[in-house]
C-alpha cells in the first residue's frame, strides 16, 4: 500500500514540475500543459486525502476540477489557435499587447 | 416746494420718433432710395422738435412767464427695473431745463440731418449713417428727458455707443476704428464714476428719480459733508469723460476721425455737453458741496486755457475746432462750478449754434478741398465759397465774443459770474479771460489761413473747389442766424436786456432761487460789471488783431515765432505729449503686466503649473508601478507563486 | 413648501431629451439629415414644453412649484424630488432655449459621428435640466455626474488639436471637486440623521438641519470647492480656457452658457443655505476672489491672441460678477446675480456661436488672422456687434441690468468696498471686447484668405436671431424676469439669516453649557445605530 505521505510527495513533485515548466518555457502550449500538470497534481492530492479520510467530499472536488480542466482545454486551445493564426507564433514573450 | 407733474402723452414721441426711424432705416435702408432714407431720418428728428416745441409751449402756458411754481410734464411708459426697493421706470419728464435741451438737441440735430443728406450723398453706407445718426438723437433725447438717473445713464451710454459707431464709421481705416474705441473706453472711465454715484445716491437717498433726489437731497445730505462731495465728484468724473475735460479729454481730438456732420452734432453741439446738462440737472447735489463746485470750476477753467493753447498751433481744421470745443466746454464747467448754472446752459446753447456752424462750415470746406483738412494747404477760399465764408465768419465772431453775437452774451455772463459769484474767484476770471483772448486768436488764425491769402493747394485740388449744394448751405445759413441772434434771449440786465433765459431756468435751479446774481450785484458796483464787459470785448479784439497781424499783415511771423521757442512750440504741437504719457504710464504697463505677469507667469506658469505638476506626479508614480506589469506571462507567474508562498508561509508559521 | 401643481411637467422636460437620445440611438447612423432634424425636433419640443413652466408659474410665490415627490430608496430616505422656484425657473428655460440653438449650430460644424454627437447633446441636456430641478441630494449628484461625461466626450472626440489634454483636465478638475462634494454630502447625511432622527437626502429637509459650527466649516469648504471649480472662480479657472479652446462650438456654448451656471447655482442652492455661518465667515474671501476674478479675467482676456480664449477669460470675469452678486446677500444683488447668470448664458453663448461661425469659415481662431470683416460680412457684423455690446453691459441690452443690480446690491451689502474694484471691470470689459471687435471686424481687409468669405446663410441667421432677440428683450423688459426671481430670493435671504442666527444661538448655548456643566457631558451626541 502506498502511504499518504508518498502520494503527497508525488503530488508535490508533479506540482513543482508544472510550476517550473510554466515559468521556464516560452511555448504557450507547453505552458498550458504545465498548468494541466499542476491541476492534476492537485487532483492527486485531493484524491489521496479522500482515500485517507474516507470522505467523498474531496473526490467530488477532484471531479469538478477535471470538468473544469476539460472546459479550460477547449477554450484555451481555441484561443491559442486563434492567436497563432493572427500572430504566427506561440511564443508568449511576443504576445505582450492586449489588442492589435 | 414739490414741483407739480402734469401728464403729457406726447412726450414719449419726442424720444421714440427717431428710434422708429432708426429701426425702419436699419431694416429697410438697403432697399430704400437715398432720398427717402435721408428725408425720413430728418423728418423724424423734425417731428421730435415739433413735439418738443409743443411741450415747451405747454410748459410755458402752464407756468406763465414768471418764476412761479416749478411745473414739469411727465410721461411714463412702463416699469423697467424693480428689485429690492429700486424702481426705475421708462419715464420721461420735461421741465424748463430739459425743454431747452430738447429744443437745442432736436433743432440742431434736424439741421445737421439735412446737411448730412448733402454731405454724405455719395457715401456707400448712406443708410447705415442715417440709422446711426437717428439712434444717436434717440439716445440724446432720452438722456435729456429721462426722469431718473438710471434711464439717463442708458442715454448716457447710448450716446457713447453711437459716438463709437460714428467715429469709426469709415472702419476700413484702422486709425478711425481705433479712435472710436478710444472714445468709448475713455468715456467708460467716466461712466465708472457716474455708476458709482448712482449707487451712492440710491443707498443714501433711497431713490434714483430726479423728483425724489431733489426732494431728498437737502434733507438727507448735510451741506459740505464728505458724502455729498463724493457723490458730486463721482458725477463730475462721469462728466469729464463725456464732456472731454481734463484729464479725460484725450478722446475728443481723435474723435474727429468721424464724418464732419457727426463731429458737429455729437462732438460739438450735443453729446459732449451732456456732462454740463447733468451737473445742472443735479444742481441740488452740487450746491450741497462747495468743495466739489470748486473742483468743477477749477477743472473747467484749466481745461479752457489748456485746450486753447493747444488749439493755437494745430493745422488740421477739425482738430482746431476740437480743441476749441474742449476749451468752450471748460467755460461751461467753469460756469456751473461757480454756481452760474443758467449761464452754463446758456453758453451750451449758443455754443451748440456757433460750434455746429463752424464744424459744418469746416465740412463744407473739406468737401470743397476734396477731403483735405490741413489749413496750411488751404487759403483764398473766400471768393470761391462765399456762403461758407460768410457763415463761418459769423460763427468765428460769435465764438470770439464780439458783441452783439450770441457768444458774447454767454461768455460774458460766465466771466462775470466767475468773478462775482460767491463761489467764484478772480483767478477763475483771469484764466477765462486769457482763454477768451486765445480763442479769438486761434479762431481767426483758422479763418485767415483758410479763407484769406492765396491758395496753397495743389493744382488738382484747386480745380475741384466748388461751393457746396444748397442742401448744405441752407443749414449753414439757419445756424448762422441763430449764432448771430441767439444771444439776445439771455441779454443781461446791465445791458438793458431782460435776461429771459436766466429767468426761464430759475425755477429749475430751485435751491438757487435766482438769489445768486442779486447777491452778487449787491457786492459790486455796476461800473465793475461794465468794466468787465469792456475787458472781455477788448481781449477778443486783441486776439483778432494779433491773428491779423501774424497771418495777414506779416505772413511768416508765425514760423519765426515757432522757431524762436522750439521747446514751447513742440510742446503745444504735440499736445503736451499727453497721449504719449498715458500710453507709457498707463496703457503699456497694464498690457505688459497682463501678458507677462498675469497670463504667462501666473496663469500658465503658477496655476497651470501646479495643476500639471499634480498630474505629472500621479503619472510618474504610475510609471513606477507599471514596471511590474511588463507583459511577460512568466513574470506574473513568478510574482503569483511568490505571493502564494508568502501567504502560505505566513499561515503556517 | 406649498405644492401648487401636481402635474408632472418637469418629468416631461427632463426626460424628453433622454427619450430623444434613445430614439436617435435606434435610428441608422448614416442619415445625418434625419439625425439632425430629429435632434432639433426633440430639443425644440422640450423647449415648447418648458414654456408651460412659464405659463403655470405663480409669480410672487417664493417656494417650490411643479413639485414631484416620490419615494425612491426609502430605507435611506432617498426620494425622487424635483421642483423649481424663481431661482431655477429661468435656468431651466435657458437650458431648453439654448439647446435647439446649439443643435442648429452644429449643422455644418459636425460632420463626423453625427449620431453619437446628437445623442450626447441630448443626454447632456437631460443631465443639466435634471441638476437644475433636483431637490434631492442623491438625485442632484446623479445628474451632476451625468452632465460630466457627455461634455468630456464632446471635448475629447470632436475637439481640436489638444483636445485630449483639455478633456482630461476638464474631467479631473470637476471630478476632484465633485468627489469632495460627495464626501461632504455623506457627512451631512449623517449629521441630518442625528439632528432629524431619520435618514433623508431631501434638500428641503436638509435645509432644516442646524449644522454645528466646526462641521459647517469643513462641509462648506467641500461643497464650495466643487462649485468654485465649476464656476470657475479664480484661482480654479485654468481648466476653462483650455476646455473652451479645444471644445467644438456646440460644446463651448453649452459649457459657457449652462454648465458654468451649475457652479453658481450650486452656491445659491446648496453651499450657502446649507451652511450659512461658514458661508458668512467666508464671505470676504469669496467676494475678494470674485473681484480678483473680475479684474484678472478681464486683464488676461485683453491680451489673448485667440478669440475663444478671450471669450473664455471674459467668462471668468463675468462669473466673478455673479458670485459677487450672490454673496452680497441683498435682494438686488442676488437677483442681479441670477439675472447675470442668464445674461452670461445668452451673451457668451452668442459670442461662442460667433467664434464658431468664423472658425467654420476660416479654420482659425487667431485674432490677427482677421481684420476688416465688417465690410465683407455685414449681417455677421451686426450680430457680433450686438453680442459684444451685450457682453460689455451696454444699457438697453441684457448685460447692463444684471451688472447694475449686482453693483447696486454689493454696495448695499456688508462689504460695499468691493464695488469700487468690481466697477472697474466695467471699464476693462469695454477695453478687451472692443479691442477684439476692432481687430476682427474693422480696418482694411488685407488677408487674402478673408476676401472670399460669405455672409451668414439663413440657417445661421436662425441660430443667431433668437439669442439676439433675447438680449434686447432681457435688456428692455427685465420686469417679467425679475418679478419671478425676486420672491424666491427674498425667501432665500431671510432663511439664510434665520438659520445663521439659530446656529449662533446654538453655539452660545453650547458655550454656556461648557462653562457650567462638566466637560464630559458635552460628548453626548454620539451616532446612534439603528
Amino acid at each position: 500500500m502506498i502511504s499518504l505521505h508518498q502520494l503527497l510527495l508525488l503530488s508535490a513533485v508533479l506540482f513543482v514540475i508544472g510550476i517550473a515548466g510554466f515559468i521556464t518555457r516560452r511555448n504557450i502550449i507547453i505552458m498550458f500543459m504545465s498548468v494541466e500538470l499542476m491541476l492534476n497534481a492537485a487532483n492527486l492530492a485531493l484524491i489521496s486525502f479522500a482515500n485517507h479520510s474516507g470522505s467523498m467530499d474531496a473526490q467530488l472536488i477532484a471531479l469538478f476540477v477535471m470538468a473544469l480542466a476539460a472546459a479550460e482545454v477547449a477554450v484555451g486551445l481555441a484561443i491559442i489557435i486563434t492567436v497563432f493564426r493572427n500572430k504566427q507564433t506561440v511564443n508568449v514573450d511576443e504576445l505582450n499587447i492586449l489588442k492589435w | 416746494m414739490e414741483p407739480a407733474a402734469v401728464q403729457y402723452d406726447f412726450l414719449r414721441w419726442i424720444v421714440l420718433s427717431p428710434l422708429i426711424s432708426c429701426c425702419v432705416i436699419a431694416l429697410l435702408g438697403r432697399k430704400l432710395p437715398r432720398v427717402v432714407t435721408g428725408t425720413l431720418a430728418s423728418a423724424s428728428v423734425g417731428l421730435s422738435f415739433v413735439f418738443g416745441l409743443l411741450g415747451f409751449l405747454q410748459l410755458k402756458s402752464l407756468s406763465g412767464h414768471g418764476e412761479g411754481e416749478a411745473v414739469f410734464l411727465a410721461d411714463s411708459l412702463y416699469r423697467w427695473i424693480s428689485v429690492g426697493g429700486l424702481t426705475a421706470d421708462v419715464a420721461f419728464m420735461l421741465d424748463r431745463l430739459s425743454a431747452v435741451m430738447v429744443l437745442v438737441v432736436a433743432g440742431v440735430s434736424c439741421i445737421i440731418h439735412v446737411y448730412s443728406m448733402g454731405y454724405m450723398a455719395h457715401d456707400k453706407s448712406y443708410w447705415r449713417y442715417f440709422s446711426y445718426l437717428n439712434l444717436f438723437v434717440f439716445f440724446m433725447l432720452l438722456l435729456v428727458s429721462a426722469d431718473n438717473l438710471v434711464l439717463m445713464f442708458v442715454g448716457w451710454e447710448g450716446v457713447g455707443l453711437c459716438s463709437y459707431l460714428l467715429i469709426g464709421f469709415w472702419f476700413e481705416d484702422m486709425e478711425k476704428a481705433y479712435a472710436g474705441k478710444k472714445a468709448f473706453v475713455v468715456n467708460r472711465i467716466g461712466d465708472f464714476g457716474f455708476l458709482l454715484a448712482i449707487l451712492l445716491i440710491f443707498w443714501n437717498l433711497g431713490t434714483v428719480s430726479f423728483g425724489g433726489i431733489f426732494a431728498q437731497a437737502p434733507r438727507v445730505l448735510t451741506a459740505g459733508s464728505g458724502l455729498a462731495t463724493a457723490i458730486a465728484l463721482l458725477l463730475f468724473l462721469g462728466a469729464t469723460g463725456k464732456s472731454a475735460q481734463l484729464p479725460l479729454y484725450v478722446w475728443l481730438p481723435d474723435a474727429m476721425a468721424g464724418p464732419t456732420p457727426v463731429s458737429a452734432l455729437i462732438h460739438a453741439a450735443t453729446m459732449v455737453t451732456a456732462g454740463v446738462y447733468m451737473i445742472v440737472r443735479l444742481n441740488v447735489l452740487y450746491l450741497l458741496s462747495p468743495q466739489a463746485m470748486a473742483v468743477v470750476a477749477a477743472v473747467g477753467a484749466l481745461t479752457a486755457i489748456y485746450a486753447a493753447t493747444i488749439g493755437l498751433v494745430q493745422d488740421d481744421i477739425k482738430k482746431v475746432l476740437a480743441y476749441s470745443t474742449i476749451s468752450q466746454l471748460g467755460y461751461m464747467f467753469l460756469a456751473v462750478g461757480v454756481g452760474a448754472f443758467s449761464a452754463g446752459i446758456f453758453h451750451l446753447m449758443t455754443h451748440a449754434f456757433f460750434k455746429a456752424l463752424l464744424f459744418l462750415g469746416a465740412g463744407s470746406v473739406i468737401h470743397a478741398m476734396s477731403g483735405k483738412q490741413d489749413i496750411q494747404e488751404m487759403g483764398g477760399l473766400k471768393g470761391k465759397l462765399p456762403a461758407t465764408y460768410w457763415t463761418f465768419l459769423a460763427a468765428t465772431l460769435a465764438i470770439s465774443g464780439i458783441p452783439p453775437l450770441s457768444g458774447f452774451f454767454s461768455k460774458d455772463e460766465i466771466l462775470w459770474s466767475a468773478f462775482s459769484s460767491p463761489h467764484g474767484h478772480w483767478a477763475f476770471w483771469l484764466i477765462g479771460w486769457l482763454a477768451a483772448g486765445l480763442t479769438a486768436f486761434y479762431m481767426f488764425r483758422l479763418l485767415f489761413l483758410t479763407f484769406f491769402g492765396t491758395s496753397r493747394a495743389d493744382e488738382h485740388t484747386r480745380q475741384h473747389i466748388h461751393e457746396s449744394p444748397s442742401l448744405m448751405t441752407v443749414p449753414l445759413a439757419i445756424l448762422a442766424v441763430l449764432a448771430v441772434v441767439g444771444g439776445f434771449v439771455g441779454m443781461p440786465e446791465a445791458l438793458g436786456g431782460a435776461n429771459s433765459f436766466h429767468h426761464w431756468l430759475a425755477p429749475v435751479l430751485a435751491s438757487e432761487n435766482g438769489t445768486l446774481n442779486a447777491e452778487a450785484a449787491g457786492h459790486f458796483p455796476e461800473a465793475v460789471e461794465y468794466l468787465m464787459i469792456a475787458l472781455s470785448v477788448v481781449v477778443g479784439l486783441c486776439g483778432i488783431g494779433a491773428a491779423w497781424w501774424v497771418y495777414i499783415n506779416r505772413p511768416g511771423t508765425a514760423e519765426k515765432m515757432a522757431d524762436s521757442v522750439p521747446l514751447g512750440y513742440g510742446l503745444l504741437k504735440n499736445k503736451y505729449y499727453v497721449d504719449e504719457i498715458y500710453n507709457i504710464f498707463i496703457v503699456q504697463p497694464v498690457k505688459l503686466t497682463s501678458i507677462y505677469i498675469l497670463w504667462k507667469l501666473f496663469d500658465a506658469g503658477i496655476i497651470d503649473g501646479l495643476v500639471n505638476l499634480s498630474g505629472r506626479t500621479v503619472r510618474g508614480l504610475g510609471r513606477v508601478a507599471a514596471r511590474l506589469e511588463n507583459g511577460y506571462t512568466q513574470a506574473y507567474a513568478i510574482t503569483f507563486i511568490l505571493g502564494v508562498a508568502l501567504l502560505l508561509g505566513a499561515l503556517l508559521w | 413648501m406649498t405644492e401648487l401643481s401636481q402635474s408632472n411637467i418637469l418629468n416631461w422636460i427632463v426626460f424628453l431629451p433622454l427619450a430623444g437620445a434613445l430614439l436617435l440611438f435606434l435610428l441608422p447612423g448614416g442619415s445625418r439629415a434625419v439625425l439632425r432634424w430629429s435632434a432639433l425636433l426633440v430639443s425644440t419640443a422640450t423647449f415648447v414644453v418648458s414654456l408651460g413652466l412659464l405659463c403655470g408659474f405663480q409669480t410672487g410665490e417664493a417656494g417650490m412649484q411643479f413639485v414631484i415627490l416620490k419615494p425612491w430608496i426609502e430605507s435611506w430616505g432617498i426620494s425622487y424630488h424635483v421642483g423649481i422656484d424663481g431661482i431655477s425657473l429661468f435656468l431651466v428655460l435657458l437650458t431648453t432655449f439654448l439647446s435647439p440653438v446649439v443643435v442648429l449650430s452644429t449643422w455644418s460644424a459636425v460632420k463626423e459621428k453625427v449620431k453619437t454627437f446628437m445623442i450626447l447633446l441630448l443626454v447632456l441636456e437631460c443631465g443639466m435640466l435634471g441638476a437644475f430641478v433636483a431637490l434631492d441630494m442623491v438625485l442632484f449628484y446623479l445628474y451632476w455626474e451625468v452632465m460630466l461625461l457627455p461634455m468630456y466626450l464632446l471635448i475629447g472626440v470632436w475637439g481640436h488639436e489638444r483636445r485630449i489634454y483639455a478633456a482630461v483636465k476638464f474631467i479631473l478638475y470637476t471630478v476632484a471637486g465633485s468627489l469632495l462634494m460627495l464626501v461632504g454630502f455623506i457627512y451631512l447625511f449623517w449629521l441630518g440623521k442625528q439632528s432629524l432622527g431619520y435618514y433623508t437626502t431631501d434638500l428641503l429637509e436638509l435645509y432644516r438641519v442646524v449644522v454645528p459650527y466646526q462641521a459647517q466649516f469643513w462641509l462648506f469648504l467641500s461643497f464650495a470647492l466643487a462649485f468654485a471649480i465649476k464656476v470657475p472662480m479664480f484661482p480654479f479657472h485654468t481648466w476653462l480656457p483650455d476646455a473652451h479652446v479645444e471644445a467644438p462650438t456646440a460644446g463651448s456654448v453649452i459649457l459657457a452658457a449652462i454648465l458654468l451656471k451649475m457652479g453658481t447655482y450650486g452656491f445659491i442652492r446648496f453651499a450657502m443655505p446649507l451652511f450659512p455661518n461658514a458661508s458668512l465667515a467666508f464671505t470676504p474671501l469669496v467676494m475678494s476672489l470674485a473681484v480678483i476674478g473680475i479684474i484678472y479675467g478681464a486683464l488676461v482676456a485683453m491680451v489673448q491672441p485667440d478669440l475663444k480664449k478671450l471669450v473664455a477669460y471674459s467668462s471668468v470675469s463675468h462669473l466673478g460678477f455673479v458670485m459677487l452678486g450672490l454673496y452680497s446677500l441683498t435682494a438686488s444683488g442676488v437677483v442681479g446675480g441670477i439675472y447675470q447668470m442668464l445674461n452670461h448664458g445668452i451673451s457668451t453663448g452668442a459670442l461662442f456661436l460667433i467664434v464658431g461661425l468664423l472658425y467654420e469659415r476660416r479654420h482659425t481662431r487667431l485674432i490677427d488672422q482677421f481684420g476688416g470683416l465688417s465690410s465683407r460680412l455685414p449681417i455677421f457684423a451686426f450680430f457680433f456687434m450686438i453680442a459684444t455690446l451685450s457682453s460689455i453691459g451696454l444699457p438697453g441690452l441684457n448685460g447692463f441690468v444684471g451688472e447694475f443690480l449686482i453693483l447696486l446690491g454689493t454696495f448695499g451689502s456688508a462689504h460695499p468696498g468691493y464695488v469700487y474694484f468690481a466697477a472697474s471691470g466695467v471699464i476693462l470689459s469695454a477695453v478687451y471686447m472692443l479691442w477684439m471687435f476692432r481687430r476682427v471686424m474693422f480696418g482694411p481687409l488685407e488677408n487674402p484668405e478673408n476676401k472670399n468669405l460669405t455672409d451668414l446663410n439663413l440657417r445661421e441667421i436662425l441660430v443667431m436671431l433668437p439669442v439676439t432677440v433675447m438680449m434686447f428683450w432681457m435688456g428692455l423688459f427685465p420686469g417679467a424676469f425679475l418679478s419671478r426671481i425676486e420672491p424666491s430670493v427674498q425667501q432665500f435671504i431671510s432663511q439664510y439669516h434665520q438659520k445663521a442666527a439659530v446656529a449662533v444661538q446654538a453655539r452660545a448655548e453650547e458655550d454656556r453649557l461648557a462653562k457650567t456643566v462638566e466637560f464630559s457631558t458635552l460628548k453626548e451626541p454620539a451616532v446612534s445605530h439603528e
